[in-house]
């Protein structure tokens, strides 16, 4: 009796704080044949392009036994990327937010509601789907993509080559990226996306986020700048 | 007459140009001597040399052929890394830089003529002076130890011999043997080092030595990354460390290298290696030069030059620059800034605001590194702490494998860096 008022309440509580990001998987399912190209999912999934779906709410990237993954993703695997809900919804949107250079090219889906509905739809081939929430209670407040403005600044690269100089000590100008990945010659747009990831939070990297974290807008446009203009 | 935004900033503009206008020299190009080719001195000739084109003359005195890094050094003692692969030459700094790297020691600073006087008996004039001389030892701090005593009992806490003695020595310990350490007091190189060291000395032992006791004497009541290192010893190393701290006797201590003994609080410990780290102090020619208050060196935050003579600039563990650790990181990051300064006086290139960071990897075992790190901002006072991050107890052993792998990473990056 005492569980059953527990859940009834539970369940108040849970349709209030998700009530408008609450995803439709019907709607999801059609969404998800702009995915069918290269990912399965449901009975029978197996690797294709991409790895399959099947668990992915809860699953750490990379870990797709026998898929091959790009070095960019190992590497996000390895500090620890996990997808839940918020990751999803991040790397949905645009997948460049969370791992520069992954293999997946896809443009990307701008639309929460969207985002939402394919994800209420792939939750439903996940172990328990009724123990992962359909939205983060703060998902609809975070904005991965960098505002189109932002992305706009034209970064100035003697500045930039200044500021690099805090980047260099770790991230090789050669090119070279065992351990710490190259950042060089990287498009402007990429690198921009990538820094202001660390900068709001969505990548969890402690040294980038920390670094990050102080540069204005105009900081990152002149380091990608100077860093998209080394060969 | 009133001021509004424009005409105040034409006219601050205007001072600022006379003030720093570039030196205006008859003969030759403006002159930068560097002092000290590690992490601070070999990166600041580097980015002079390499953002000047050519407008500066840069010369940089090292009295090593080869530079042997003191960070990584500790991978070395636990079998990680070897020697060579350590050692720096400065072949690329002179050949593709530019640089005129002179091998000697700087043993004078006429501040008035400006000329560093080398053991060779050359005299080298400046405009503008870096010290980098990195540390060495207060005489007296641990009773019974000077450097003579230092192949009796190593401190290793300079790359190269030192260190590779320090590694015979612990191969050479007899089954079930002692090895000590005296760790430092506030403040000295590389904080998480001594008990990184720990770490690998454990992990060494463990396969050769497994019945080897680890006695440490420590002066401090904590240490950097104390939770993480206790963490890691308790899982990997568990027995083989004691560590006396200052309320059992810790900062009490003596030895006597002759009959290899610790005496900690009164009490005397036969020990078969005795890894004394004493106190520290700047680089022997910043208190020559007479640019030192107390141990160390103090400088301004904005560009490192020193407080006592705006000629000359401080890098690295020699200088007093506020809440940057002493590390190789720390000392890079400051070059860079002083470079920026230093070339902006003597050219009139842009001069940027200081901005400064650090990041210190430990390892603790196999493939279990951890890390610290903060960013720093120049205030009147001094480099102030702006934001900071620690490892966490408890971490994935893939998280600490990827952190163990960044460090290599940083390795070839910070050195790529200095060395070109």
């Amino acid at each position: 009796m005492r569980a059953g008022l527990l859940s009834a309440a539970m369940i108040t509580i849970a349709s209030t704080a998700y009530g408008d990001a609450g995803g439709d998987p019907k709607n999801g399912e059609r969404l998800f044949n702009q995915c069918s190209g290269c990912h399965q999912v449901g009975q029978g999934a197996v690797d294709r392009i991409g790895p399959h779906l099947n668990n992915i709410f809860d699953r750490a990237a990379g870990t797709a036994q026998g898929y091959r993954y790009s070095d960019s993703l190992e590497r996000a695997a390895a500090g620890g990327l996990t997808w839940n809900y918020e990751t999803l919804n991040s790397f949905v949107e645009n997948p460049r937010v969370l791992v520069s250079r992954t293999r997946m090219s896809f443009r990307g889906m701008n639309d929460q509601q969207d985002r939402d509905d394919l994800l209420a739809y792939l939750r439903q081939f996940s172990a328990s789907p009724e123990n992962i929430p359909e939205a983060a209670p703060t998902a609809a407040a975070v904005d991965h993509e960098v505002a189109p403005e932002v992305l706009a600044i034209v970064g100035d690269p003697a500045y930039g080559e200044y500021l690099s100089g805090e980047c260099t000590a770790c991230h090789q100008t050669s090119g070279a990226g065992d351990g710490i990945p190259a950042i060089t010659n990287w498009p402007n747009d990429d690198f921009v996306t990538a820094m202001h990831a660390y900068k709001v939070g969505v990548r969890a990297h402690p040294v980038m986020q920390m670094m990050a974290g102080r540069l204005s807008d105009e900081e990152i446009a002149a380091l990608a700048a100077y860093f998209e203009s080394i060969e | 007459m009133t001021f509004n935004r424009r005409t105040f900033l034409g006219s601050a503009a205007l001072t600022a140009g006379l003030l720093a206008a570039p030196m205006v020299r008859a003969q030759g190009k403006p002159r930068v001597v560097v002092v000290g080719g590690g992490a601070g001195g070999a990166t600041a000739a580097r980015y002079i040399a390499k953002d000047s084109n050519g407008e500066i003359d840069v010369t940089l005195v090292e009295p090593t052929r080869t530079y042997y890094t003191c960070f990584f050094s500790n991978l070395y003692l636990g079998g990680f890394r070897t020697m060579q692969s350590l050692g720096h030459s400065y072949g690329t700094l002179a050949a593709e830089y530019g640089i005129n790297v002179v091998h000697d020691w700087a043993v004078g600073v006429d501040r008035d003529a400006k000329t560093v006087s080398l053991a060779g008996g050359a005299s080298l004039p400046y405009d503008r002076l870096i010290l980098s001389p990195g540390i060495d030892f207060v005489d007296g701090a641990v009773e019974g130890w000077d450097v003579s005593s230092q192949n009796a009992m190593p401190h290793a806490y300079k790359g190269g011999s030192q260190t590779e003695l320090l590694k015979a020595q612990i191969m050479a310990m007899p089954q079930g043997g002692t090895y000590a350490m005296v760790a430092p007091p506030n403040p000295f190189r590389c904080p998480p080092g001594p008990y990184e060291r720990i770490s690998m000395v454990a992990h060494m032992l463990k396969e050769t030595n497994p019945t080897a006791k680890i006695l440490i004497a420590d002066p401090k009541e904590n240490f950097s990354k104390q939770g993480l290192f206790e963490e890691g010893w308790n899982d990997n190393y568990a027995g083989m460390i004691e560590r006396v701290g200052p309320d059992f006797g810790g900062a009490d201590v003596a030895v006597d290298p002759a009959a290899m003994t610790l005496s900690i609080d009164g009490d005397v410990n036969n020990v078969d290696v005795c890894n004394v780290i004493p106190a520290m102090k700047a680089g022997r020619i910043a208190e020559i030069a007479g640019i030192t208050d107390g141990n160390w060196a103090p400088v301004n935050a904005a560009d490192m030059s020193s407080k006592m003579d705006d000629s000359i600039h401080v890098l690295g563990d020699a200088a007093a620059q506020g809440d940057m650790p002493k590390s190789g990181f720390a000392a890079n990051s400051q070059a860079k800034v002083c470079a920026n300064a230093v070339r902006g006086a003597l050219t009139g290139s842009t001069v940027f605001p200081a901005r400064f960071a650090n990041t210190c990897w430990s390892l603790i075992d196999t493939d279990d590194g951890v890390k610290v790190g903060a960013t720093y901002e120049a205030t009147d006072e001094k480099i102030a702490k702006v934001d900071g991050f620690i490892s966490q107890t408890g971490e994935s052993d893939d998280v600490r494998a990827a952190t163990y792998q960044e460090s290599i990473g940083w390795y070839d990056g910070i050195t790529a860096d200095m060395f070109g």
